[in-house]
Formats: structure tokens, C-alpha cells, sequence
């Protein structure tokens, strides 16, 4: 029984606990959405990175800051599929696409190679981000108390 | 499958064999064992990335955090990556240029830089 009204602009949200072993569960649920959304295969493993990195970042963030409550991912599939990373945690004001355009230009001299720090490991994914997402959008949200992190890919139907 | 590691010595080499997913969640348990591997004396180490079926920014900072550890104890850390789409993640970053990258196990042994 098909109901093509509502398929045709499917929404499926995810709540994630801020807990690392769930962005796995993120990345097993895009990759399915994105095939069932009619995203190329080829395509598909970059948004598989893609909302892996972007759940990676959201994940630390409210670690980082204490948060509990979850971080949501919502899956849209109208004229493209759509995946929006909300986290919760208190934005830092100037992260930005351009910011990771940027940090896509850094030379590897630039990165704190020495540790096994989180920075390290952030502005590689923000870098890997930036080199699989053509419309990344990193955004505070209106009272600073989050950001939204959101990306796109074209359908192939 | 998550994560699987393990370890056999090639001559004066350790090979690290990889395989599954390294990510956020998984590659504390990667960076604990290059971390023994190094604290053992183990220094020449091969990390094989040929079973990796996905691989994330947390994996490769532990990766570059792992190839600085070693050179800090006079050691090498040197990557076996056969798959294209594993090499991509290399490129993007610009640490292709920092690893000593080969295509076998073989190959890097053989390597006079070895790592």
C-alpha cells in the first residue's frame, strides 16, 4: 500500500544519546536513507563520512561542555537529501563554513601533530568535511545555546 | 564488526593489522595499542589499514599522534593502505605527505626507509 503524497517527503529524526558509540548508528542510518532517497552509490560513502564527522563533532561538543541531552539528526528527502546535526552545546560565535573551508587549507604543519587531542582530530573532520560537503553550513544557534551543522547531495532520480 | 586488531612481527617489524571500522568510538582502543606496542620496545611498527572498512578524523589523528610517538623513540610508523577510497582520506588532509604510504606489507618491509 503506497502512500506517495507523504513518501515523497520523507523526515526521519534521530536522537542521540552524546555518547561516541552511537554515531555509528548515525552513519548505518544515513547510508540507508540516502540509498533509499535514490543518492548515487558512489556518493554514498561520502555521506556516510560526512554524518559521521558531523555527529563525531557534535558528540565531543556536548562532552566537552557537560551536555546531556542528545543530538539530533534529521534526515530530509525532498529535492535533495538533506542532514541537519544539531547539537546543544554553547556555541563558540565564529565557526563557520568559511572556518572550515579554511581548516581544509591548512598544510598538516599547521595541526598539533604531537598529541591525541581532540583538536587534532577536529580539524581533520572539519577538513574532511569541507572536501565532501559542496554546501556545508555551520550555524550558532538564535541564543548561542547550540549549532547546526547542515549539508546536502543531489538525487539521482 | 567493529574493530579488530592484531599484531605479528616481521623480522625487526611489527605489523599492526586493522581491520573494521575506526572511528570516534573505536580508536581509543587503536591508540592504546600502537601506545604498548611503543612502550614494549616494539618501535618499527606497520600499521596495515588494509581491512578498514571506514575510517574517520579520530582515526587518523590517532594515526599521526601514533607516527610521532614513534619518531619521539626513534622509531617508525609506516602505513600499508591498498583501497583507494582509504588513500582519499590521506589525501584530503595533506597526511599523505606526513605517512610513508605502500600498497602491500611486503612493499614496506622491503622499503629502505621502512617507515
Amino acid at each position: 500500500m503506497s502512500r506517495p503524497d507523504i513518501d515523497a517527503m520523507a523526515t526521519v529524526t534521530l536522537r542521540l544519546p552524546p555518547n561516541a558509540a552511537h554515531v555509528r548508528t548515525a552513519r548505518l542510518v544515513a547510508a540507508a536513507m540516502a540509498r533509499r532517497s535514490g543518492v548515487s552509490e558512489e556518493v554514498l560513502d561520502e555521506v556516510r563520512l560526512a554524518v559521521g564527522e558531523a555527529c563525531a563533532r557534535a558528540v565531543r561538543r556536548h562532552n566537552r561542555y557537560g551536555v546531556r541531552e542528545p543530538v539530533t539528526v534529521e534526515f530530509v528527502d525532498r529535492d535533495r537529501f538533506s542532514v541537519t546535526v544539531l547539537d546543544m552545546a554553547p556555541a563558540p560565535g565564529h565557526e563557520s563554513a568559511e572556518s572550515a573551508n579554511k581548516t581544509f587549507l591548512y598544510k598538516t604543519g599547521d595541526l598539533d601533530l604531537g598529541a591525541w587531542t581532540d583538536p587534532t582530530a577536529e580539524a581533520l573532520g572539519l577538513a574532511l568535511l569541507g572536501a565532501v560537503v559542496h554546501d556545508l553550513e555551520v550555524v550558532d544557534e538564535p541564543n548561542g545555546d547550540g549549532t547546526r551543522l547542515t549539508m546536502s547531495w543531489p538525487l539521482e532520480h | 564488526m567493529d574493530l579488530s586488531l592484531n599484531t605479528r612481527t616481521q623480522g625487526e617489524h611489527t605489523v599492526l593489522d586493522v581491520s573494521g571500522e575506526v572511528d570516534v568510538y573505536t580508536a581509543p582502543a587503536l591508540r592504546d595499542r600502537i601506545t604498548d606496542l611503543l612502550d614494549a620496545g616494539q618501535h618499527l611498527l606497520i600499521v596495515d589499514l588494509g581491512g578498514v572498512e571506514f575510517l574517520d578524523s579520530t582515526g587518523l589523528g590517532v594515526l599521526v599522534a601514533g607516527l610521532n610517538r614513534a619518531r619521539e623513540v626513534g622509531g617508525s610508523l609506516a602505513l600499508v593502505c591498498p583501497q583507494e577510497r582509504v588513500l582519499k582520506l590521506f589525501r584530503i588532509t595533506g597526511l599523505d605527505e606526513v605517512f610513508t604510504v605502500h600498497g602491500t606489507v611486503e612493499e614496506a618491509l622491503a622499503s629502505p626507509a621502512a617507515g
